[in-house]
């Protein structure tokens, strides 16, 4: 199968990711198109026989770490505007509101991990591999962002609980 | 083996089921003798699954055809989509005055990315600034509103150049969508109404520097050029190729980052 076959398959996954990592999906959608985008463009990079969805996870991870970055620099110009409105959340059940939110309240490089854990379900190699980060960093991260998820759908804290215990 | 002591990466992986049967019912037997870790543990592991279902109707969404269309041919796909939309926007606007497409040279030829950009500013020249009422979203009286606007919008840092000592007054701006993303138009006119367009575009490779570069496309002439990561190209059917160059080295002087 060539990579273009594989690439076109490969699109819900990315969706999937990205509609979690960003929390609407018009902007979940704009990360992808420039995600592939941009693999076509690296496609030459790609080695083939090796992992084409931790490839392209990697590249997804390096554009929306530009993106950011692109939309905190003009943040600071932001006085008098009005926020966009939080888009395609009605459509979406109750869960996945309170799930959006609290992911959202995540640092970003928690959400990244426990993401590519729990979403695509990716061993902790593949995760260290596709964010170019050490495996132990990947282990505290991850342990980091449950404590705090369920601190958060539990509506207190992380670890509050733990530090009234006398 | 199952006595060396149970450490917290261990717990991680026993949620995502990714330990060796035997350090499984270690971490099984650590567990049971502590409520708090398993109550714990147990939260992590239904969060996991609701994460799990709460995006799982992603994977059966037909994938929106922009997406579709990004991930294959993607060459031919965005070239035939310029290809179609001079072609609209020349029957559209200008047809009547007699421009002519030539798709024969655009289809076949893979045109590059610089003359693409420069062609698609002189169209949102071609098509705003013969406006009599409309011809921009948010005018010059409120400047600054529309200056943040635009950035918002580009993800940079965008300026309005001050054109008044060239004769050439702003009258406003829009956004437009691009190939990459939204782009920035500004318009100025001048006292014998001579119009002029500065079209702004974030650029995809954020090194690149280029001389101004010259088209001519249809009876719109555009300087543009790369600075990092923007690019800007300055339009006019109005002015002349000297005229023009006189205002691109203004507009490039004052915005050079």
């Amino acid at each position: 199968m060539d990579e273009a076959t594989r690439l076109v398959e490969l699109i819900p996954r990315l969706r999937r990711y990205a509609r979690a990592l960003v929390g609407d999906r018009a902007t979940a959608d704009d990360l992808v198109q420039d995600t592939l985008e941009r693999a076509w463009a690296k496609l030459h990079l790609y080695r083939r026989g090796t992992d084409l969805r931790a490839w392209l996870f990697t590249v997804m991870h390096n554009v929306h770490v530009n993106r950011v970055r692109a939309a905190r620099a003009v943040d600071s110009l932001d006085d008098e505007m009005p926020e966009l409105a939080q888009r395609g959340t009605q459509s979406d059940g109750l869960l996945v509101r309170d799930l959006d939110r609290a992911i959202s309240r995540l640092p970003a490089d928690q959400r990244a991990v426990l993401l590519l854990v729990t979403l695509e379900e990716m061993s902790y190699e593949e995760v260290a591999r596709t964010l170019g980060i050490p495996i132990g960093t990947v282990m505290s991260r991850l342990s980091r962002a449950r404590e705090k998820l369920r601190a958060m759908m539990l509506g207190q804290p992380p670890a509050a609980k733990l530090k009234l215990v006398k | 083996m199952s006595d060396q002591p149970i450490t917290e990466a261990d717990l991680q992986a026993y949620v995502d089921g990714r330990l060796p049967e035997e350090r499984y019912k270690a971490v099984e037997a650590w567990l049971a003798t502590r409520p708090e870790e398993s109550e714990r543990i147990a939260a992590y592991r239904r969060l996991a699954h609701e994460v799990r279902s709460a995006y799982e109707t992603m994977l059966s969404e037909p994938v929106p055809p922009r997406l579709a269309h990004a991930a294959s041919r993607r060459g031919q796909w965005r070239r035939a989509a310029a290809v179609a939309g001079w072609i609209a926007l020349g029957i559209a606007i200008g047809g009547p005055a007699g421009w002519h497409v030539r798709p024969e040279r655009t289809v076949t030829q893979a045109v590059p990315d610089p003359a693409v950009f420069a062609r698609r500013a002189a169209v949102a020249h071609a098509t705003y600034s013969p406006e009599v009422r409309h011809p921009v979203e948010v005018g010059a009286d409120d400047e600054q509103h529309l200056v943040n606007w635009l950035s918002k919008r580009l993800g940079v840092k965008v300026r309005a150049p001050k054109l008044d000592d060239a004769g050439m007054s702003l009258v406003g701006g829009r956004l437009l969508p691009g190939e990459n993303g939204p782009v920035a138009q500004f318009m100025y006119q001048s006292q014998n109404g001579r119009r002029l367009t500065l079209y702004v575009r974030t650029e995809a490779s954020r090194n690149r520097e280029t001389a101004f570069r010259y088209a001519r496309e249809n009876n719109v002439g555009v300087f543009y050029w790369i600075d990092r990561e923007v690019g800007y190209a300055l339009a006019s059917a109005d002015l002349s190729r000297e005229e023009l160059l006189r205002l691109a080295n203004l507009v490039y002087k004052q915005l050079e980052s």
